[in-house]
């Protein structure tokens, strides 16, 4: 089976995250994907580049943010590479708690979990944090 | 083209911000941040969000109504949601702020719930 990525590495800067999400949809565009599963995929990017510009790499637009899109047959993988120290969503507390109902961050990696399949966070062994996330077709 | 436009209209002494485009992180979010410090700083404390023209919102754009929410609030005043789209609705049930939100698809049914 032939896997085709579509890479793409931009700057740690607010606008990169509009970017990313404008090659998401490019990509959800290619494999036809649903209007709910475009929505959702490009949801789970913004949130993902904004956690990796914001969190990971500080807006330090020096330090890369790297998306890769791979369509690998019957799932997209979708991966976001930052250069921060290491994250642990276990951490993060639950948004949907009452006690948080009204801070106003924290949502990002909750609209992550609930558009895509599975998400999980992986040191990366030359530095940074990789969020690796999936879609079925 | 501005990510997001807010056009401010009078209802009695409700306070309605049209909006359309787009409430996310940077352009978006810095936007309505400022519309709703302007009222405070005028003493209007009767708004209602018309979210009928926003296309897109994310979870900057969430924190965003939760911010203006508690501001208003506050300031004794309350801040309430119009004519959500179903994608506005849905990310609402999903971080559970249906149950913060007063939300409404009519605006005199919106208007008059401030009396």
């Amino acid at each position: 089976m032939t896997e085709e990525t579509t890479e793409l590495t931009l700057p740690s800067r607010i606008e990169a995250i509009a970017e990313a999400a404008a090659k998401a949809d490019e990509v959800a565009g290619r494999l036809r994907l649903s209007e709910d599963a475009a929505f959702g995929l490009d949801m789970a990017v913004r949130e993902a580049v904004t956690n990796a510009v914001l969190h990971g790499n500080k807006q330090d637009a020096s330090k890369p943010v790297e998306i890769a899109f791979t369509d690998a047959g019957g799932e997209l993988v979708v991966t976001v590479r930052d250069r921060g120290t290491g994250f642990d969503p276990a951490n993060v507390d639950d948004p949907t708690a009452k006690e948080n109902l009204l801070k106003a961050s924290g949502r990002g990696i909750l609209f992550m979990r609930n558009f895509m399949d599975t998400v999980e966070w992986l040191p990366h062994p030359e530095g940074g944090t990789v969020v690796r996330m999936t879609k079925k077709r | 083209m501005a990510e997001l436009s807010i056009n401010e209209r009078q209802a009695g002494d409700v306070t309605v911000l049209d909006m359309s485009g787009k409430i996310t992180i940077g352009e978006g979010s810095v936007a309505l941040r400022g519309a709703i410090r302007k009222l405070i700083e005028e003493g209007k404390k009767k708004i209602l969000l018309n979210l009928s023209q926003v296309s897109y919102v994310d979870s900057s754009g969430i924190g965003e109504f939760v911010a203006s929410f508690s501001a208003i609030g506050r300031e004794g005043g309350q801040l309430k949601l119009l004519n959500l789209t179903q994608k506005i609705q849905d990310l609402l049930a999903i971080t559970k702020l249906l149950t913060v939100f007063d939300t409404y698809d009519d605006e005199s049914s919106a208007l008059n719930s401030f009396k």
